[in-house]
């Protein structure tokens, strides 16, 4: 595919860029970057007071494919991703059969490169995520994985933890942990605190968070290893990573937009859409999460997109699956809650939504940076554009956004991921 | 609003006495007798007459009061509910000679209510109906057997039964809305 | 007029003192029905009222029907468990047939948190909550109030006590709304397990003394303590909660002469009352049984409105 993109503010903080340039996309790749491209017989679009950035990375997706196909599949979640112009993604292994096994993986790659869509998948840390013997994991990263994760279920068993932290460190493979100690969650709904002691909801404390994050940060002491901790969501938590990021440890961790935007006073209509695991905390978390974007402690903006159909979230907040989409507004939610309220500034936001996901990951050069030779990864931008959040427009399978009639401020306009572009408003 | 008096005190004195009179002209047998007033103005009316029948004979025979909420055929029409007021029949309905009092006789509708209550209490041998002032439009075949003043009304015209016990005097006005838009 | 225009009743915490009142206030006109030889008004007579007990009940139930009849109201029960809502019908399917059968009412009791109050925001018709997951019971609370109100003359600047599991306590928590609106002070005594997070934050004392607790209190609520609870660690037997937190005769030498015994039934006698106290002098306990039917006639009166209200609306 041929395109140029003319006169946009190329922002790359990797690069130290940020200029108003045009982009030559020649059969997918970056042929040219700088003022005042000339090409016969190439179509143009007009980027004029837009901006484009390094094609978005989401650290944490799941696109439910295999096994919960009514919820999302590859297809379907790539192009929600895309949407938000999110390039690559690292799926969740909790699918059914889970991402245990060099086949599943396959699958997913395949599908992905169909759309085409980046997938680095996580396998998971023990078989069958059932906690007990570790995964094939050298299997595993020879059929493509990039990372592996139990997800949903923590690891209890701190021997096996160790075990698979050493492992995977051996395959220099980066271990998310998804840390809650599910035993102190017990039958919680909703964080505990003032909010949940007013509506009747059975609650989980913030300790059950704490205490996970910490035992798997001295397992990371103990082994070396490079440990992910998914979207966090507590300032114990928090506090913990800052600690073991002065000490040196390969800690790193991403915060949710959800978790940075809102609170448990949402909940205050039993509405299942703000029901999500970990829960909205409280107004304190919030605002250290913001805090541990502003000062750094926290590396990178990650969604956990987690759909679900309407029918599992319309039943009673006790029933229904935690989890909400992500994929498809969390620019829009970052712009408008970081970068217009003035605690991040721009390139600091792609920074935790491109730049530092690559690193964390350890991904190949073309992604986390606009560099001429390699294949267009990129996303252009309308950061003062003003839309409303319209489930009928999601490309996701499912519906369940807890920013749904939300009025955001920042917009996608386009996505070029490998080398095809996706143009998703008007571009005068 | 244009207001008309129509009884003055003197005269709302003279209506309750001679209604009494007819009372005890009616009913000798005071044993079998009952007086049920509607809230809130048929049961203040219901004490006075009370009241004045036991000067009368030096007898006070039972008074109930009745709520006729609870009864209303309009109650799915009135938006937010009606306060409801306490009933009190503290005494055995059946076998009784039963004076209901109302302040308005109007539609009817109100003492159908009333008919309706007073038989979930138990079988009077009759009831008989004592109102203050008759304005006509009866809805109901309704017929008072006891009447204050039968003051002839336009629709739109509003009848006020004022006593001493809630509005500080004792009058009968006829109240018209001038202007309906006003 | 009462001035009563809620469409719904799923919580005490969206009620004014003037609400809570007016409720109160009109059980006190209805009470006499239930001591007239025909106990049966036409009130609602052609309205059908939906009992939906997706939780076992006994008292309630019994207490809406009842209540139901004797304002005669056409009765649709429905019951189910939980788990077959969960897993079989949707709670939007039920709200779509009780939309076909054209309910007037709806009365609702759900294990589940919040179940009313979706229900209520999806249906045009009345629901009143039954009882929902740990949150709230409306209805128990208004006649707990309604009960003190009668024994006591007033609710303002008395000391409530609650004693028990408070933390999964939908009675504790609807009388907390209600009581700390109405002036009354709200005492919570139980272990400190069963204690919910911040609830002092609401204006109300914790402590977990029983026996400074009893003390100065004008009424002491007992609270149904739940044999399960010592299986997820909440106390350690029923014999050492009885030990700590029984109220009997014994106890109660330390309370007010004059104390009132409340309990929201079924009463597990010789845990946390005994039966000396149950069936004692101080206890009220069967005077909330009898006041249950009169509030619950006059929430489904008051509610009844609404639908003309919202109509008028439109």
């Amino acid at each position: 595919m041929d395109v140029i993109i003319q006169n946009a503010k190329v922002i790359d903080p990797k690069n130290k860029t940020n200029a108003v340039l045009d982009l030559y996309i020649k059969r997918g790749k970056i042929a040219e970057l700088k003022k005042d491209i000339q090409a016969k017989d190439v179509p143009v679009l007009d980027a004029k007071n837009l901006c484009l950035i390094p094609g978005l990375i989401d650290l944490h997706v799941h696109f439910r494919e295999p096994g919960y196909e009514q919820k999302e599949t590859i297809t379907t979640g790539a192009l929600a991703a895309l949407k938000g112009g999110v390039v690559a993604a690292v799926t969740m292994p909790n699918t059914d059969p889970p991402c245990d096994h060099h086949s599943v993986v396959d699958n997913i790659i395949r599908k992905a490169r169909e759309v085409p869509f980046h997938i680095f998948p996580a396998g998971t840390i023990s078989q069958g995520r059932a906690g007990k013997y570790l995964s094939e994991m050298v299997d595993l990263k020879r059929a493509g994985i990039w990372a592996v994760s139990d997800d949903g279920d923590w690891v209890g068993d701190s021997l096996l933890m160790r075990r698979a932290l050493d492992y995977a460190s051996m395959l220099d493979l980066l271990v998310i942990t998804h840390a809650e100690d599910h035993r102190l969650s017990a039958d919680g709904v909703m964080t505990e605190g003032l909010v949940s002691t007013k509506l009747g909801l059975r609650a989980k404390p913030n300790a059950s968070e704490d205490v996970a994050v910490a035992r798997d940060i001295e397992l990371a002491r103990l082994t070396g290893a490079r440990l992910h901790i998914a979207h966090i969501s507590t300032r114990g938590a928090l506090d913990f990573v800052r600690r073991a990021k002065s000490q040196g440890l390969l800690v790193t961790c991403e915060v949710t937009p959800h978790h940075f935007a809102l609170s448990d006073e949402a909940l205050v209509r039993y509405d299942t859409n703000f029901k999500m695991n970990p829960p909205l905390r409280s107004e304190e978390d919030r605002k250290a999460m913001v805090e541990g974007l502003k000062d750094g402690s926290i590396d990178a903006i990650a969604t956990d997109h987690a759909p679900h159909t309407q029918e599992e979230k319309m039943l009673e907040i006790d029933h229904a699956p935690c989890g909400v989409l992500g994929v498809e507004t969390s620019f829009g939610v970052a712009m408008t809650e970081l970068y217009h309220k003035k605690v991040l500034s721009f390139e600091e936001i792609i920074h935790k939504m491109s730049v530092r996901p690559a690193e964390i990951l350890k991904l190949p050069a073309q992604f986390g940076q606009i560099r001429v030779g390699d294949k267009a990864n990129v996303t252009l931008v309308a950061p003062d554009h003003e839309w409303v959040v319209d489930p009928a427009k999601f490309a996701s399978k499912s519906k369940n956004s807890c920013f749904i009639g939300q009025k955001l401020k920042g917009k996608v306009m386009a996505t070029v991921c490998d080398g095809k572009l996706w143009q998703w408003e008007k571009i005068s | 609003m244009q207001t008309k008096t129509v009884l003055n005190a003197d005269e709302v004195k003279k209506a309750i006495t001679r209604i009494s009179h007819e009372i005890y002209e009616r009913h000798h047998d005071l044993k079998r007798l009952a007086l049920i007033g509607i809230r809130t103005g048929g049961a203040i009316l219901a004490k006075r007459f009370q009241a004045q029948i036991e000067t009368m004979t030096g007898q006070k025979i039972p008074l109930g009061l009745l709520d006729i909420t609870l009864y209303r055929d309009d109650l799915s029409e009135v938006g937010p509910q009606p306060d409801i007021g306490k009933t009190e029949i503290d005494f055995d309905v059946s076998g009784k000679t039963i004076i209901l009092i109302d302040d308005v006789l109007y539609t009817g509708r109100t003492i159908r209510s009333a008919l309706d209550a007073i038989i979930d209490f138990g079988r009077p041998t009759c009831i008989q109906l004592a109102v203050f002032v008759d304005r006509g439009h009866r809805e109901f075949p309704i017929k008072p057997d006891f009447v204050g003043k039968n003051i002839p009304t336009a629709p739109e015209e509003q009848v006020v039964v004022k006593l001493q016990e809630t509005d500080k005097i004792d009058e009968v006005v006829v109240m018209t809305q001038k202007d309906v838009t006003s | 007029m009462s001035g009563w225009t809620r469409k719904d009743l799923v919580g005490i915490v969206d009620l004014s003192a003037a609400e809570i009142g007016t409720v109160l206030d009109t059980a006190k006109s209805l009470q006499e029905i239930s001591t007239r030889s025909i106990k049966k008004v036409p009130t609602l007579r052609g309205r059908t009222i939906a009992n939906l007990f997706f939780e076992p009940s006994t008292r309630t139930r019994i207490s809406f029907e009842l209540a139901e009849k004797r304002l005669s109201a056409d009765i649709l029960n429905i019951t189910g468990s939980t788990s077959s809502t969960a897993k079989g019908e949707l709670l939007k399917d039920t709200i779509r047939n009780i939309e076909s059968l054209k309910v007037d009412m709806v009365v609702i009791r759900h294990s589940c948190t919040g179940a009313p109050h979706r229900l209520a925001e999806a249906l045009n018709v009345s629901v009143v909550n039954a009882g929902d997951g740990i949150n709230e019971h409306p209805t128990q609370a208004l006649l707990d109030m309604f009960t003190i109100r009668e024994k006591k003359g007033r609710l303002k600047g008395l000391k409530v006590l609650f004693v028990g599991d408070i933390l999964h306590s939908r009675v504790a928590r609807s009388n907390i709304w209600g009581l700390t609106k109405m002036g009354a002070s709200v005492v919570l005594c139980g272990p400190k397990t069963l204690l919910p997070p911040r609830i002092e934050e609401l204006g109300v004392t914790v402590t977990t003394n029983l026996r400074e607790a009893v003390k100065d209190a004008d009424v002491i609520n007992l609270l149904r303590i739940q044999k399960e609870r010592q299986d997820q660690s909440f106390f350690p037997s029923i014999r050492e909660y009885a030990i700590a937190y029984q109220i009997n005769s014994e106890i109660l030498k330390k309370a007010k002469p004059d104390v009132l015994i409340m309990h929201p039934g079924p009463v597990n006698r010789g845990i946390e009352l005994s039966s000396e106290v149950a069936d004692g002098p101080y206890s009220v306990i069967l005077d909330q049984v009898t006041n249950g039917l009169a509030i619950r006639m006059a929430v489904l009166y008051l509610l009844s409105g609404a639908k003309s209200i919202e109509s008028k609306k439109e």
